[in-house]
């Protein structure tokens, strides 16, 4: 199933639904320049909304990662959103999962930007 | 196989369907298919560098209670050893580095092999009920 991204505002915060596999080559390359799109727009509050994200291998996680170093970078927040067993397992052993902030309510997960 | 994206799809495919043959159950399955994922993009990307001349060979097989899986390319090799931890805080935040890290993660067993040229990966795991 091949990755497609598609975004929304909800109170200032930017959200991306993101739906299929990151996965070494399409998938990556789809979530890497979203990314870049979105912080050229000056969008700096970002969600990704992971729950129809069925797989990721270590070149989706490298992108999740790069996708978080660089909104920081920016002076922005990314959060993560609904993540599937799949994808919370793999970053629990890879000791990612407490370097994002992750949350499973998209209500709550918007509120939790800072609201500057 | 070429040393292709499409490959590493298709072997990624191939290794569910020999687990599934195997007995694994639905988790130990995904786990056994990543690794072999895994091990199909260190041979591809890291290995032959999506050189069309050069190949990748991936075998399956049970032997000794064990499901063996072997991928094997032409480039250049790898000593796994020079590999940082992923975990390490240092490392932690970089983008890349997890391959075989993940592929130790979901299989018993992962040897490497130095061959002349590239490298051979043996990715084990115990067959179910064994």
């Amino acid at each position: 199933m091949s990755m497609k991204a598609s975004t929304r505002q909800v109170d200032g915060v930017t959200i991306v639904d993101l739906s299929g596999r990151i996965t070494l080559g399409e998938g990556s390359v789809i979530l890497r320049d979203t990314i870049k799109d979105l912080l050229g727009k000056g969008n700096k509050k970002i969600l990704l909304n992971l729950g129809d994200v069925s797989y990721i291998d270590s070149s989706g996680i490298g992108e999740l990662v790069s996708a978080f170093t660089s909104v920081q970078r920016q002076g922005g927040e990314l959060k993560l959103l609904n993540l599937t067993k799949k994808v919370h397992d793999l970053l629990q052993i890879t000791k990612l999962y407490t370097v994002f902030d992750v949350k499973d309510d998209e209500a709550t997960a918007v509120g939790a930007f800072s609201k500057v | 196989m070429e040393s292709t994206l499409e490959s590493v799809n298709r072997a990624e495919e191939m290794a569910d369907q020999a687990a599934a043959q195997a007995g694994f159950d639905e988790d130990a399955r995904g786990g056994i298919a990543m690794a072999v994922r895994e091990a199909m993009i260190n041979a591809v990307m890291h290995g032959n560098g999506y050189s069309p001349d050069k190949r990748v060979n991936l075998s399956f097989e049970q032997s000794g209670g064990n499901l063996v899986i072997t991928v094997t390319d032409e480039g250049t090799g790898v000593n796994p050893d020079e590999v940082p931890d992923p975990l390490a805080p240092e490392n932690l935040m970089k983008q890349s580095g997890r391959g075989i890290f993940l592929m130790r993660a979901f299989m018993d067993e992962v040897k490497f092999r130095k061959l002349e040229p590239g490298t051979e990966i043996t990715l084990i795991k115990r067959l179910p009920g064994h």
